[in-house]
């Protein structure tokens, strides 16, 4: 299976995605620059993280106009299994694939740490192969990830089992200690109604080696090869 | 024409970057600055025959991209 990864001027984590699907996981992987109007037969999209277009604007504000933008608005909404990681995770929120926005971290610091996030729900092409309430391991680097939605949005959200990965502690439990952005709900994570769009904060593609401090961000990867295999999530062509 | 947009974040989404400012001003012994909202500032040159035309052209550049609607609103003024 092919995996698609987004190339935005100013994207600095594609050839850690790239790298995990194609030498940790053996699968096919292409970069794709931004300007490009063909996702190439991939079976999944990766946006990557970074600082798309300079965070001109607002994060993630200005590559929703990249042409690629077209084809990944279509591939999702033919159901392809779709991963915002950080940036990435921005530029799905400012393209509407999944709601909500970001705001600056409560405490205006940029996060350049390991954190856990718990694994809420497995129906997911990004959490296929994991157990549900799964603790991961896996760095985040961000100064705007307080993911904000207004209230109704937010009960929305978790009524549909959207909130797919949550800040926790080493325990695993929901505290606001284990917050490190103030995001409601300790949200790191979410998937849109139909469940093949998935974004969030963290950075699985940084944690895929124990060479690098964690291997827990693999099964997000391992996941969508799962979740591709079975059919679960295909992009209807 | 010109237009000004301002756009701020809206009264109900906490603004960590205003309140640091505020609490910087009282630093500085300006106790009577109560609050501070920080926002962004556009200024438009607009070819449009009149002031409306110009301020609905610039509500829709608010609209779709200088302001996200999810945490932001807006005011435009425009010279006349």
């Amino acid at each position: 299976m092919k995996f698609a990864v987004v190339v935005f001027p100013g994207s600095n984590c594609d050839h850690d995605a790239h790298y995990a699907a194609e030498h940790v996981l053996g699968q096919q992987a292409e970069l794709v620059w931004h300007k490009d109007t063909s996702l190439r037969g991939a079976d999944v999209v990766v946006l990557p993280g970074g600082f798309a277009h300079g965070d001109y604007l607002r994060t993630g504000a200005i590559a929703r106009f990249s042409p690629i933008m077209q084809e990944v608005k279509t591939f999702a909404a033919a159901g392809g299994p779709v991963l915002g990681i950080c940036n990435g995770f921005q530029v799905l929120l400012e393209a509407g694939l999944l709601p909500g926005a970001m705001l600056r971290n409560r405490d205006l610091r940029f996060h350049c740490e390991h954190v856990y996030v718990r694994v809420e729900h497995t129906d997911t092409p990004f959490t296929a192969a994991c157990e549900p309430g799964r603790r991961l391991r896996i760095p985040i680097a961000h100064g705007e990830g307080n993911y904000f939605a207004d209230p109704d949005v937010v009960e929305r959200l978790e009524r549909n089992r959207q909130v797919i990965f949550r800040y926790v502690d080493a325990t695993g439990a929901v505290t606001d200690a284990a917050n490190p952005n103030g995001s409601v709900n300790n949200i790191a994570g979410l998937c849109n109604e139909r469940r093949n769009v998935v974004g969030l904060m963290p950075h699985p593609e940084r944690a895929c080696e124990l060479a690098v401090g964690s291997a827990d961000g693999l099964v997000l990867f391992e996941s969508a090869v799962k979740a591709v295999a079975e059919g679960a999530f295909a992009a209807a062509r | 024409m010109r237009a000004r947009v301002f756009v701020t974040l809206k009264p109900s989404v906490f603004d960590p970057q205003g309140t640091t400012v505020v609490e910087a001003l009282h630093t500085l012994g300006y106790a009577a600055v109560k609050d501070v909202r920080q926002g962004k500032y556009f200024e438009l040159e607009i070819d449009a025959a009149t002031a409306d035309e110009a301020t609905r052209l610039a509500s829709e550049a608010a609209d779709k991209l200088l302001a996200n609607p999810v945490i932001e609103s807006y005011r435009i003024e425009v010279d006349r």
